[in-house]
């Protein structure tokens, strides 16, 4: 079982550091479902593949992909793969490098002088063990998370309008031609700048 | 009688405190009355108490009034009390009359100026605050006087403050006399701590028991407190403030610095002279210094041309002359000069006054001349006030005082060159004493009058002409009758005279005679220069030895100079090379620091996201590692 | 299955989250940051994985269900507020949402 742990765990770090490599951000989500899958055979070696199956299932399945549907409707362009080039030049990454080695550093220090406890035989952690643990003891838990979703659906609703448009009223009907015409012309967003989504902001208030 | 004692200071303060708080909305009239009335009743109430002191004298001669206690602070319990003794007596005397006449007199000098209110109060302040310190029984009360008199120097020497040179001349009097100050509080607080009391009878029989005479507390004492009375009456060396003061009223020079506060520091040393008599080598320096003094300021008011500054430079020598009477224990000669000597120099600087109003603030003498006979009252006035400063023989009341101090100069076991010193002053003071005759008086009289004066200003002259005349025949020497009015008056304060084996009559005789011989020489050789051949003294001074003799006199053998260069300005040099202020350094640079990380700080406010992640990173970093350490 | 150390897990939970990290300062596209977020957010997750399994309880799985649950809402509400954004500043670029500097 350790070959599982030790070859997923080498797939997860070179899949991840490719992720925050990538220019093209398609290129790093697909990377970063593979990151999450070599997690999920990680978890799987652990001894807890219900967690594999949801990690698999939620994250990568229903997480990532609407990662992939936003960057899709965002429709950026090739441009925008100039721009990413612009701005990660090699010297960028010295310092953020310098403090996660720093965070690795002390880890380690706390890993090497903590007591170290030989691995248990690993326990299959079963569907039902976790779900009685659920509506166990944690059920607060539960209830919390749910809260935390609602908020999260309501959150995410409200923050996608479009300022007092409706789907079917016509300045959008009007914002949906103009976003034709920029695939076919890849003419700028004419009257769509700023300034006037501003007023528009204005207006809502 | 003598209960009215009180009294006498606190009138001018009254007059003061109603002018200070009111005068500006009094007319002239009412100020004047409250001015010149308080320092009158003043006056009146000193001839009442005097009255009463000699026809019924108290035990011991002397009164003591006690009014309140001042402090009472471990021990340490000074009064306010009112001592009244010969001394005393005779310095009030002097004080309130001259002063109410000098009041008169300012009250036509000083009609025009919209200070009016201001003059008469600072006047009062300083008549009230001399008086205190005149009356004053213990040295603590006497150093509030001194200190007060100091001040109203200062507010009336700087009275038109609109000219920045009046108020320079004002803050240098202020600053050197607060020299002398310094020494003398310096010599309060080591009179304290030896003899445990400041009331000054007590404290000078407590010297004389504890003390042996030539020892170091006395001669420490005596050291500071001449260092006050050199500050205080202008001597060496520091009397460069005198000539400067005459940027004030004309008045304010003849009150202040002729008469009275000049003397102070002669009054200091007489009334605390068993102190100096158990310090003889400070005697002895009191000597020196008034020698030394009356000299050097003799040949500097020989070449001045301003006509005030002669008599301040004159007023600086004959403090010198008491300095040498004090010096050689001739206390009672000393204040006798000091009565003569306010009586004439107060004159002179009034009757200079009406000189100089006259001719529409004109000061310089070489531009007067020939008033003989367009101020004839000021001119006969001025001629009795020079004649008695130049101490002609027997009209005079100067002859008397100081040929008493001649006469106790050389029979005292002090050198001979002291004597010589007083015989070549008394010759350089009638040269110069008449050459102010001669020069402002004398020649062709060919001014236009601006103004004439009018009885307030005339009456005081008068009055004083007579004194200056009538006041010295109290005290007459053996030569000529033997009257000691004066100095039996004094025995109360100062104790009988040490009997000495005196002379013979034929040396007072002999020694009289020199000094007439001086006086009269000294008038015959400013005629000469300044009558007959008046050109002869502007030859003098042009000749390859007098120019520079004649630039140093004038001058004032460059005390200003060495001062400036040895004081003045290293001071200002230290100001500004602390012109950044190093002690106020602390405050403001917390300040600065609080600015400086407020400034870092908001910086940091960047609304840029990523740096917020890296901060937020980094924080967690570091805490992480400080409990991984710690 | 014998046992994996813990270190070893706690450290490859460390790696990922370093990472993660190292993607959120660097990158300044919104979408890239909030993809370095979920791999610290895994990171995490994985960690008390391997602590549950050290211990042989199942806590530390009921504790990766709720850090999948706040992962979850935390996507969609940072995904909506990128469209905003965009629709706003018409660049994803992070910087450009600087207004509230002081």
């Amino acid at each position: 079982m350790e070959i599982v742990f030790y070859g997923a765990a080498v797939v997860a770090v070179i899949s991840t550091v490719m992720v925050i490599t990538r220019l093209n951000a398609i290129h790093a989500l697909l990377y970063l479902i593979v990151s999450l899958l070599s997690v999920a055979l990680v978890f799987y070696s652990l001894g807890a593949p219900f967690i594999a199956a949801l990690e698999v299932i939620i994250y990568a399945g229903a997480i990532m992909v609407l990662f992939i549907f936003v960057i899709m409707m965002l429709n950026l362009g090739p441009q925008t793969v100039l721009q990413e080039s612009q701005w990660l030049q090699p010297g960028t990454w010295v310092g953020p490098a310098i403090l996660a080695f720093v965070l690795l550093a002390e880890l380690f220090y706390v890993l090497a002088a903590g007591v170290t406890m030989p691995g248990g035989e690993p326990v299959l952690g079963q569907p039902q063990d976790v779900g009685l643990a659920l509506f166990g003891p944690y059920l607060l838990g539960v209830e919390l998370a749910a809260m935390l979703l609602l908020a999260g659906m309501v959150g995410a609703y409200h923050l996608g309008r479009r300022e007092g448009i409706g789907a079917d009223s016509a300045q959008y009907q009007e914002s949906a031609r103009q976003r034709v015409r920029q695939m076919e012309y890849g003419v700028e967003g004419g009257e769509w700048d700023v300034g006037s989504s501003m007023q528009r902001v204005g207006s809502r208030e | 009688m003598l209960a009215l004692l009180w009294l006498i200071p606190t009138l001018p303060l009254a007059g003061f405190l109603i002018l200070a708080l009111a005068g500006a909305r009094l007319p002239r009239p009412v100020i004047a009355g409250v001015g010149v009335g308080s320092v009158g009743l003043a006056a009146l109430v000193t001839v009442l108490v005097g009255a009463g002191f000699i026809s019924a004298p108290p035990a011991g001669e002397a009164y003591t009034q006690i009014l309140w206690t001042w402090l009472d602070v471990g021990g340490f319990r000074p009064q306010i009390a009112f001592y009244l003794d010969p001394l005393a007596l005779v310095m009030i005397l002097v004080v309130t009359f001259v002063g109410f006449l000098i009041h008169l007199y300012s009250t036509e000098y000083m009609i025009d100026d919209p200070g009016y209110s201001r003059f008469f109060a600072a006047m009062n302040l300083f008549v009230a605050s001399m008086l205190v310190l005149v009356l004053a029984d213990n040295l603590l009360l006497l150093y509030l006087g001194w200190e007060g008199v100091g001040l109203c120097s200062y507010l009336l020497i700087g009275f038109w403050y609109t000219e920045p040179a009046n108020v320079r001349a004002a803050r240098k009097a202020f600053i050197v006399t607060r020299v002398g100050d310094t020494a003398m509080a310096i010599g309060l607080f080591l009179l304290f701590a030896s003899l445990g009391t400041l009331q000054i009878q007590e404290m000078m029989e407590a010297a004389s028991e504890q003390w042996a005479v030539g020892s170091a507390p006395a001669i420490a004492a005596a050291a500071l407190l001449l260092g006050g009375a050199v500050g205080k009456s202008g001597q060496l060396p520091l009397q460069t403030w005198l000539p400067d003061a005459m940027a004030g009223p004309t008045p304010v020079s003849a009150l202040i610095h002729a008469a009275t506060m000049v003397t102070a520091g002669v009054y200091l040393i007489a009334r605390t002279y068993i102190i100096f008599s158990l310090a003889p080598t400070v005697l002895t320096i009191v000597a020196v210094i008034g020698a030394v003094t009356l000299l050097m300021a003799g040949f500097s008011a020989l070449v001045q041309t301003d006509i005030k500054r002669t008599l301040a430079y004159s007023t600086i020598s004959q403090i010198g002359y008491m300095f040498l009477a004090l010096g050689v224990g001739a206390w009672t000669a000393a204040i006798f000069h000091f009565m003569t000597h306010a009586f004439f120099k107060a004159l002179l600087f009034l009757a200079a006054g009406v000189v100089i109003l006259a001719l529409h603030h004109e000061q310089d003498m070489f531009k007067m001349g020939g008033l003989r006979r367009q101020l004839p009252v000021t001119f006969w006035s001025f001629l009795l006030g020079a004649a008695s400063l130049a101490a002609l023989p027997l009209v005079t009341a100067g002859f008397y005082s100081k040929d008493f101090i001649l006469y106790e100069v050389f029979i005292s076991e002090g050198s001979l060159w002291l004597w010589l010193a007083g015989i070549v002053g008394a010759i350089i003071t009638a040269i110069y004493a008449f050459r102010m005759v001669f020069l402002t008086f004398f020649g062709e009289a060919n001014h236009h009058l601006d103004h004439r004066p009018g009885l307030p200003m005339k009456l005081p002259l008068v009055v004083l002409a007579v004194l200056s005349i009538i006041g010295g025949f109290v005290e007459l020497p053996a030569t000529l009758g033997g009257l000691h009015l004066f100095s039996d008056f004094m025995e109360g304060a100062f104790g009988p005279p040490a009997e000495t084996t005196g002379p013979a009559i034929r040396t007072e005789l002999l020694l009289q005679i020199a000094s007439v011989i001086a006086a009269l020489g000294g008038v015959y050789i400013a005629y000469l220069f300044y009558r007959q051949r008046p050109a002869l003294a502007g030859q003098l001074a042009n000749s390859t030895l007098g120019r520079p003799l004649h630039r140093l006199w004038f001058i004032g053998w460059g005390f200003d100079w060495l001062y400036d260069r040895l004081f003045v300005r290293p001071y200002y040099g230290l100001a500004q090379a602390n012109k950044d202020d190093l002690i106020d350094l602390l405050p403001r640079g917390i300040a600065r620091l609080n600015q400086a990380l407020y400034y870092g700080l908001s910086r940091t406010q960047t609304g840029n996201i990523r740096l917020y992640a890296l901060a937020i990173a980094l924080g967690a970093v570091i805490t992480i590692g400080l409990v991984v350490l710690l | 299955m014998a046992g994996i150390p813990v270190e070893h897990g706690l450290f490859l939970a460390g790696i990922l989250f370093g990472l993660g990290l190292i993607g959120v300062l660097v990158r300044r596209n919104v979408i890239f940051m909030l993809l370095s977020i979920e791999v610290m957010l895994n990171a995490a997750g994985l960690a008390f994985i391997v602590a549950g399994a050290q211990w042989g309880q199942v806590d530390g799985q009921v504790m990766f269900v709720f850090i999948l649950a706040v992962a979850a809402a935390e996507v969609a509400v940072g995904l909506a507020m990128v469209l905003q954004l965009y629709s706003r500043f018409k660049t994803l670029d992070s910087d450009a949402a600087s207004q509230l500097r002081g």
